[in-house]
């Protein structure tokens, strides 16, 4: 049996999309496991994800999501299991590895350094460095440059409400810090970027923002992984929704086949899938 | 009965901040360095109002000499305290380097380039067994360096028998750093112009490189440094690495500056760096401050020093000074971060 048939044995792809599914997943997750001391964080997780879509991740605490990503990301380096980005191997032992290999995470907690202004963030750990020898013999970084494109990447997102890129990341609110976080990853993602509850901490209007923001990430081509707790946002812009419960897969629907009473169903286990 | 005008509390709150003393404490926290830079004035007024040989060409040079040493150890400091860290070994390190150059090349020893070369090495080993040791073991740097500064200062004691070595034994490379040039009475060590160099290239990398960039971003939130790529590790171990070449050089100052080798020289070179930086504004959490502000600081702390002495107080009332310039610093420092608005 394919990847792709069980995927359609589990909830079907999204009608229109058809396409996507045929296509080779540009992430996949076999058979993940990590563990902390006595603590299961992953027992055996699957998980695909294709060109072009938003899958969601939901699932209860402590169901698995974060650590899942984390090692999808290189943050955390899963005790077993494969991980293939395009049908290759890939060992990612550092978020450093992740990101050369264009995948892009927007953490929970941001992963801005407050004291810093939005365009050393945006650049944090790949600067660019001046032309000529003050780049390259005194390592000189180019600050206006760097300052430029990442007001063009700020504006490229929509984000009306930061004009200063001087400005340091504590003076922003937390919606701004979201945006920032989320500029980043876009500017650099190259194939998959990844946002852990990126409308937990959020108003109403911010959310929509950074919704829009995920759906302009797509539309440009881009696959997304959504973790979100946000039952309403998950069904807004997902493709599909990867249900993880107790460090495992429970199953994959779509917001088309399943409505979100039988989603939360399955996530805390009052619904098998199967049997849907 | 007073007319009362009806406002918003917020428009209420608006007009209250309008009041001098918290324009200035915005001022300040705009402007961190600004606070000591006032206070640095401060004492030269005042010391200029007490003592008439204070304000003289001759004593401007002393002054500048005797900071060296201190604004050399607050360069080092600064960068292990913007990553949250602390350096107990500071003076440790510059003891044990200056005793082990002096000890090989004197009488003709070892030729001066060599001692100066494994001093040097010796200070910098020393220091990134201090980064080893936090980074590898993930001990905090203020228990690493209060074990390191009794290591240090022991085998620097026991290396040299805990005797001075004056300057005449010393090869002309080793008391180099104390000959200088005169601009009419005020004289210019070449120590003041290396440890002004020092400032030159740890500002430049501190403000203008990827490096200097890291330094904050660990300090300021070290695990989302770590998310972002950047090397958290190597960066800490690099710091504590060059703090300890730093305070190699420092030690080479030194031996110019008191025309020997001596094991209990600069006794509370901890208290004096840790209080140039605090005063110069640079945060003990972490991520926040300038390098320029260390320089004012050590100006500081050394014109309190100066000033006391020049009026005849006695050694343990400047020590008190000093103390309380700390607290005081740290207090204003608080102050001022509780503008936030």
């Amino acid at each position: 049996m394919t990847v792709t048939d069980l995927e359609v044995a589990h909830g079907g792809t999204p009608a229109g999309k058809e396409h996507i599914y045929t296509q080779q997943p540009v992430l996949s997750a076999r058979k993940l496991v990590i563990t902390f001391g006595r603590v299961v964080g992953l027992d055996g997780v699957d998980l695909d994800l294709y060109p072009g879509e938003v899958l969601a991740v939901i699932g209860d605490n402590g169901a698995g999501k974060s650590t899942l990503i984390k090692c999808l990301t290189g943050a955390y380096v899963a005790d077993s299991g494969e991980i293939t980005m395009n049908g290759q191997t890939v060992h990612f032992r550092k978020p450093q590895d992740a990101r050369e290999a264009g995948i892009e995470t927007v953490y929970q907690q941001l992963a801005v350094i407050p004291a810093l202004d939005i365009a050393s963030n945006l650049y944090l750990a790949r600067e660019e460095r001046r032309k000529g020898p003050l780049g390259s013999i005194f390592r000189m970084l180019d600050k206006k440059g760097m300052e430029r494109r990442a007001g063009q990447s700020v504006q490229d997102l929509g984000i009306q409400t930061i004009q200063n890129m001087n400005q340091a990341v504590e003076t922003l609110s937390g919606g701004q810090r979201q945006a920032v976080a989320v500029a980043r990853a876009a500017a650099f993602g190259s194939k998959v970027v990844v946002l852990d509850e990126p409308t937990a901490a959020l108003g109403v209007k911010e959310s929509g923002m950074v919704l829009d923001m995920v759906k302009q990430l797509r539309d440009k081509g881009l696959s997304i992984i959504l973790i979100s707790h946000n039952m309403p946002h998950v069904w807004e812009v997902a493709d599909r929704i990867h249900i993880q419960r107790l460090g495992g897969r429970a199953g994959v629907i779509t917001p088309q086949t399943h409505d979100m009473g039988e989603g939360v169903a399955i996530m805390t286990g009052a619904k098998r899938l199967d049997a849907a | 009965m007073t007319a009362t005008t009806v406002t918003s509390a917020a428009a209420e709150f608006a007009r209250r901040q309008q009041s001098p003393v918290q324009r200035i404490q915005h001022q300040l926290h705009g402007r961190p360095w600004l606070s000591p830079l006032f206070l640095l004035l401060v004492a030269f007024v005042a010391f200029f109002v007490a003592t008439p040989t204070f304000l003289t060409a001759n004593s401007m040079g002393i002054l500048l000499q005797q900071t060296a040493i201190v604004a050399a150890l607050a360069v080092g400091q600064t960068l292990v305290i913007l990553t949250a860290g602390i350096d107990l070994s500071v003076g440790a390190i510059m003891v044990l380097s200056m005793m082990v150059m002096a000890t090989l090349s004197k009488d003709g020893g070892m030729p001066g380039v060599l001692g100066l070369f494994v001093g040097l090495l010796l200070a910098v080993g020393a220091g990134a067994l201090n980064g080893l040791l936090v980074t590898r073991i993930n001990l905090p740097p203020f228990i690493v360096t209060l074990g390191t500064l009794s290591i240090y200062t022991a085998i620097a004691l026991l290396y040299s028998g805990g005797e001075s070595i004056q300057s005449a034994h010393l090869p002309g490379l080793l008391n180099f750093l104390g000959d200088g040039f005169g601009i009419g009475a005020f004289r210019l060590t070449w120590g003041i112009v290396v440890v002004v160099i020092i400032y030159a290239v740890v500002g430049f990398a501190l403000s203008q490189t990827a490096w200097g960039r890291y330094v904050y971003a660990v300090g300021d939130d070290p695990e989302s440094a770590r998310l972002s790529g950047v090397p958290s590790k190597r960066i800490l171990l690099a710091v504590y690495t060059v703090a300890g070449l730093i305070y190699g050089i420092a030690a080479w100052v030194l031996i110019g500056r008191a025309g020997a080798a001596t094991p209990n020289a600069v006794p509370d070179a901890n208290l004096q760096s840790i209080t140039a930086v605090v005063i110069g504004g640079t945060s003990l959490f972490g991520g926040r401050g300038r390098l320029v502000g260390s320089l004012i600081g050590a100006l500081i702390v050394q014109t309190l020093q100066f000033g006391l002495s020049q009026m005849g107080v006695d050694q343990q009332w400047r020590v008190l000074a000093t103390g309380i310039l700390v607290v005081v610093a740290v207090a204003v420092d608080q102050w001022i971060r509780k503008v936030k608005a």
